[in-house]
């Protein structure tokens, strides 16, 4: 944050953090008083962030931002798979939702290829499946869907009554996959399992890595090999970090999972290097291929001017060729040079103003960069679904209670591979570890934030409302369902999930994409117009009546 | 686009491809938005809830709020009483609610939750204050379509809520089924037009089509209140519009407190429209007045001005079966040519009566209930057509087809006229029938050969 801003925390308005906390935490009823009052804290300390009540159970009544473990399995992590055919074994609902509503955007790589993110594909079970079971219907839809479309592989998710009524999804998915020759398997990601998506990205991880990572060991010609692991391609973001990254000579061998192929995810444990985007989603996965290929990895940030130039010469650094140090600044001046006139004119403008930012599992801090860079300042933050690591840093993993939701998630047991574990990556990561470089490594939202802020996880609609009136921010970063509250009260709200059908926010080009949403929105008078002129006196609108006009 | 989508037809016995359809729960929990001051809550995992208001807030561009009771593996197994307890003391508390419409979703269908004893033992235990009110239905996902759990929830209204004191007052009861909110304000308007008292249940106008005055309210001023729900009992007759989503409730408030209903189409076109005035006229022993016999015959002239690029038209139409049997009535009444009509609903009877509705222009027409719009679209490959109509998931079709295509139905997410403009009425059959020559003009104004290019049409 620049130097030139050095204002109350909680920006111009409203109390301070702590007020406001007991503000929106007084109305609850006791029991639910304790446990948003756990969610809610003040960042009194940011180098040494106070514990926080993440990733555990959503209070009853309370109305969420969450949504279910299928929705993060099906709907964010496997889904943007483009050649994958998907198919959802249950009642025709949750197919129906996820299909094209996430932006998984995609260009198909080659002509006569199917793109099946335009198709909902579903068992559409009806009653006599949950009293009979559901496994024949299942068998049935997947010999149908090869017949029809001969797809490279089938991949199968499974809602709430499947694992009720106890399908076994996966033994279908053998048999299947025996049968066709193809490679067809299964995601037990019941919406109830877990406390929120986060589950569901968790269940994805282990299906991807048991399913996909490592069956084609094609060698990659390229000199500097990396995945991109935790980024979705929102709005083209992940071609706008391809781009960048092409001209300074990366190659990208897999994006996990926006946009990319399942050729590519088959291929991409021939990588030199993970880096991860999303730490939420994705993490496990970073875990899993260094122990099993000894890729090392860390993280990355590619939403921001200046979280996109650290990144991109970590990158370097890790490769260490001056050839590719050199070539990563040449492009960032260059790059640059589009960004700065743009930038130095909508700071004007935005400097000073207010952000709060409630999205996601990695999305609410990685926009603070964007903020930054405009001079804005971020009064308040929060996830969705994430743990306690997104917020306090990994250092805490040691310390977290794993609670009986989590618990019911599979922890995949992980060895090296006996051919394809790469002895000299450890030996390099450890190299480059005693020269100060940092692995394995994410630090949290709360670290980045500044002192007496305030952070909510899992921020309910009532507090939503109370924050508004308090601070009335000058724009908030949220999703859809929150989207037309926030506006009615008169400030912008920009859909962090879905980036209102705009992007790429990322890079550079996403940035000032970025910059002038952002721009337009904190600048818009729309918003005037809700007061009639004969009201500009300062009387309030006319009543309406009490009662509709008939009966 | 739609690469994989072939003219070759194979039959399918288990695999749903691009629904034209979704579950109960979104109905039942639109149904309740229209009830003033009411929570939808969902009883399952928050999933359900999360898609359901996403989905509608997509589609009426305003906040739509519902709880949940947010199941997690342990509700699963035990049971979902605790949570809904939970659940119910906060939303009082919180969000003071007059009305919390309970619906449930196929996770507590499967492990069989009591919804009816939670609800007595709640009260039991004072957790719903003194004059609240909580009502339930059951809306499992794996039966009917979102269509049914509108219906369900609105017989949900009437067994609950509906008394009859024994003295029959001159009000006329509305179910408008599942429309938009323009269009229960316009159904509305039609009923004051013709002078008849009326309460209408439910009315999501000014509440999912609610203002912009700078302020968030949690309960918007519109929607049908619980004093209205219980006077509705003693109601002279309910006009029940659209059979699948209003029959259920015209049904049960017959046979609970004795009124008596009459079930219409949905007021789409000339001749459905003129039904329900009609109903409206006789129920209020009125007469019909001169300036809607003049909107009338406006509708009426506009067909015939327009009648020659109607005649024969070849429509593809997919969407929810009330909708159609309207909406392909009409286009029967402008002399166009039904050719596919597909729904996701499962209904059989639905299917013979299209098939008398299409006879007059098309007898060969293909009509299908629980089918789907990959259906639809190998069969257009077989068989072509001049334009193609039904909600936005369609738009993947005609731009693969390259055909004019005319949104209707739900969800539209991808404009904005439904949530303003109605399609009942003669006013809405205008709009209607300007959405359908506007998209078969601009087709030819864009790709007409330069010679054939036609200033006027």
């Amino acid at each position: 944050m620049s130097d030139a801003i050095n204002k109350a925390p909680m920006g111009p308005h409203g109390p301070d953090a702590a007020t406001a906390r007991e503000e929106m935490l007084k109305i609850y009823p006791k029991k639910t008083q304790r446990k948003r009052g756990k969610q809610m804290l003040v960042n009194e300390d940011p180098a040494t962030p106070a514990e926080i009540g993440a990733n555990s159970r959503t209070v009853p009544g309370i109305i969420t931002q969450r949504g279910c473990s299928y929705a993060g399995c099906k709907g964010v992590v496997i889904g943007p798979i483009y050649d994958i055919l998907h198919i959802t074994h249950g009642p025709i609902g949750c197919g129906w939702y996820s299909w094209l509503s996430r932006r998984n955007i995609t260009k198909i790589r080659a002509e006569g290829e199917t793109n099946y993110l335009q198709y909902s594909m579903s068992t559409d079970m009806q009653e006599d499946h949950i009293v009979f079971g559901g496994e024949k219907q299942l068998a049935t839809a997947i010999q149908e869907a090869y017949d029809e479309f001969h797809p490279k592989a089938i991949s199968v998710y499974a809602t709430c009554p499947v694992g009720l009524i106890g399908d076994d999804i996966h033994t279908v998915c053998r048999t299947m996959k025996e049968k066709l020759g193809i490679n067809i398997f299964g995601f037990s990601c019941e919406g109830y399992k877990g406390v929120s998506q986060s589950a569901g990205h968790h269940i994805a991880n282990n299906g991807v890595f048991k399913h996909m990572i490592g069956l084609d060991d094609t060698p990659v010609e390229a000199k500097y090999k990396i995945n991109i692991l935790g980024e979705y391609n929102i709005g083209g973001d992940a071609w706008e970090i391809d781009r960048v990254l092409q001209l300074c000579g990366i190659h990208i061998i897999g994006t996990l999972s926006g946009g990319v192929s399942y050729g590519e995810i088959c291929n991409c444990h021939m990588a030199d290097l993970n880096v991860v985007m999303c730490h939420r989603s994705i993490n496990y996965m970073a875990e899993m291929m260094e122990e099993k290929f000894g890729i090392p990895w860390f993280k990355v940030n590619f939403i921001g001017i200046e979280g996109t130039k650290k990144s991109l010469r970590k990158i370097a650094q890790y490769f260490g060729d001056k050839e590719l140090i050199d070539r990563v600044e040449e492009v960032i001046a260059a790059e640059m040079a589009e960004v700065k006139p743009v930038l130095d004119d909508i700071r004007t403008r935005t400097f000073g103003k207010t952000a709060a930012l409630f999205v996601g599992g990695s999305r609410a801090h990685h926009y603070q960069d964007l903020f930054e860079d405009m001079d804005m300042q971020v009064i308040a933050a929060g996830y969705e679904f994430a743990h306690r690591d997104d917020y306090e840093g990994r250092d805490v993993l040691p310390h977290i209670k794993i609670d009986a939701d989590s618990r019911n998630i599979e922890e995949l047991e992980v060895t090296a591979d006996e051919t394809r574990f790469d002895a000299a990556k450890p030996e390099k990561k450890k190299a480059l570890e005693e020269s100060g470089f940092t692995f394995s490594d994410y630090e949290g939202m709360m670290r980045q934030m500044a002192k007496d802020t305030l952070v909510i996880d899992d921020i309910s609609h009532h507090e939503m409302e109370k924050l508004i009136e308090m601070y009335h921010p000058d724009v908030i970063g949220s999703g859809i369902k929150d989207k037309y509250v926030i506006e009615k009260m008169g400030v912008p709200c920009k859909q962090l999930h879905s980036y209102d059908y705009g992007g790429p926010y990322a890079g550079f080009k996403g940035a000032v994409n970025f910059f002038k949403d952002i721009d337009r929105m904190t600048s818009t008078k729309v918003w005037k117009l809700a007061r009639a002129p004969w009201h500009t006196d300062g009387s309030e609108p006319a009543e309406k009546e009490a009662t509709p006009a008939s009966a | 686009m739609l690469e994989g989508t072939t003219a070759e037809i194979r039959e399918r016995k288990a695999l749903r491809i691009n629904p034209a359809k979704t579950c109960q729960p979104i109905g039942a929990m639109y149904a309740a938005l229209g009830i003033n001051k009411c929570m939808p809550h969902s009883h399952g995992s928050q999933g359900c809830c999360a898609y359901h208001r996403s989905q509608l807030t997509r589609h009426h561009k305003d906040p739509v709020v519902a709880t949940t009771s947010s199941f997690t593996e342990g509700a699963s197994v035990f049971g979902g009483m605790a949570n809904l307890k939970t659940a119910l003391s906060n939303i009082f508390n919180i969000y003071e609610p007059d009305i919390v419409a309970v619906h449930t979703t196929c996770l507590s269908e499967v492990i069989g939750d009591d919804i009816p004893m939670i609800i007595k033992k709640s009260a039991e235990d004072g957790i719903i204050p003194e004059g609240k009110v909580v009502i339930h239905t059951n809306t499992p996902s794996f039966a009917g379509s979102h269509v049914t759990g509108f219906s369900n929830q609105c017989a949900a209204f009437v067994k609950y809520l509906a008394e009859s004191s024994g003295e029959t007052k001159n009000v006329l009861n509305i179910f408008p089924g599942w429309v938009e909110p323009a269009d229960m304000r316009e159904m509305k308007r039609l009923a004051e037009m013709v002078g008849v008292e009326y309460i209408m249940a439910p009315d999501t106008s000014d509440v999912l089509d609610s203002p912009h005055d700078g302020k968030y309210h949690m309960y918007p001023d519109g929607g049908t209140t619980v004093a209205q729900l219980k006077a509705m009992g003693d109601s002279f007759l309910t006009l029940a519009l659209g059979p699948l989503a209003s029959t259920a409730a015209a049904t049960e408030l017959e046979k609970k407190c004795k009124v008596p209903n009459k079930v219409l189409e949905l007021p789409i076109g000339v001749k459905a429209t003129d039904e329900f005035v009609n109903a409206l006229r006789l129920a209020g022993d009125t007469a019909v007045p001169a300036d809607l016999e003049k909107e009338r015959g406006r509708l009426v002239d506009m067909i015939s001005d327009m009648s020659q690029y109607l005649h024969n038209l070849k429509i593809a139409i997919f969407g929810d079966p009330d909708h159609l049997t309207s909406m392909v009535s009409f286009l029967v009444e402008m002399g166009a040519k039904p050719m596919i009509v597909i729904t996701g609903t499962p209904g059989k009877k639905w299917e013979a009566k299209m098939k008398e509705i299409c006879s007059e222009t098309n007898p060969e027409a293909e009509i299908l209930a629980f089918s789907d719009i990959h259906y639809m679209h190998q069969w257009i490959k077989n068989n072509p057509v001049d334009l193609i109509m039904g909600n936005t998931y369609g738009k993947y079709v005609a731009r693969t087809e390259k055909l004019p295509y005319v949104r209707f139905g739900f969800p539209i997410l991808d404009r904005v006229g439904h949530r303003a403009f109605p399609s009942v009425g003669y006013t809405g059959g205008m709009r209607i029938l300007e959405k359908i020559t506007d998209a078969l003009f601009d087709q030819r104004d864009r790709e007409d050969p330069d010679h054939e290019v036609e200033l006027v049409l």
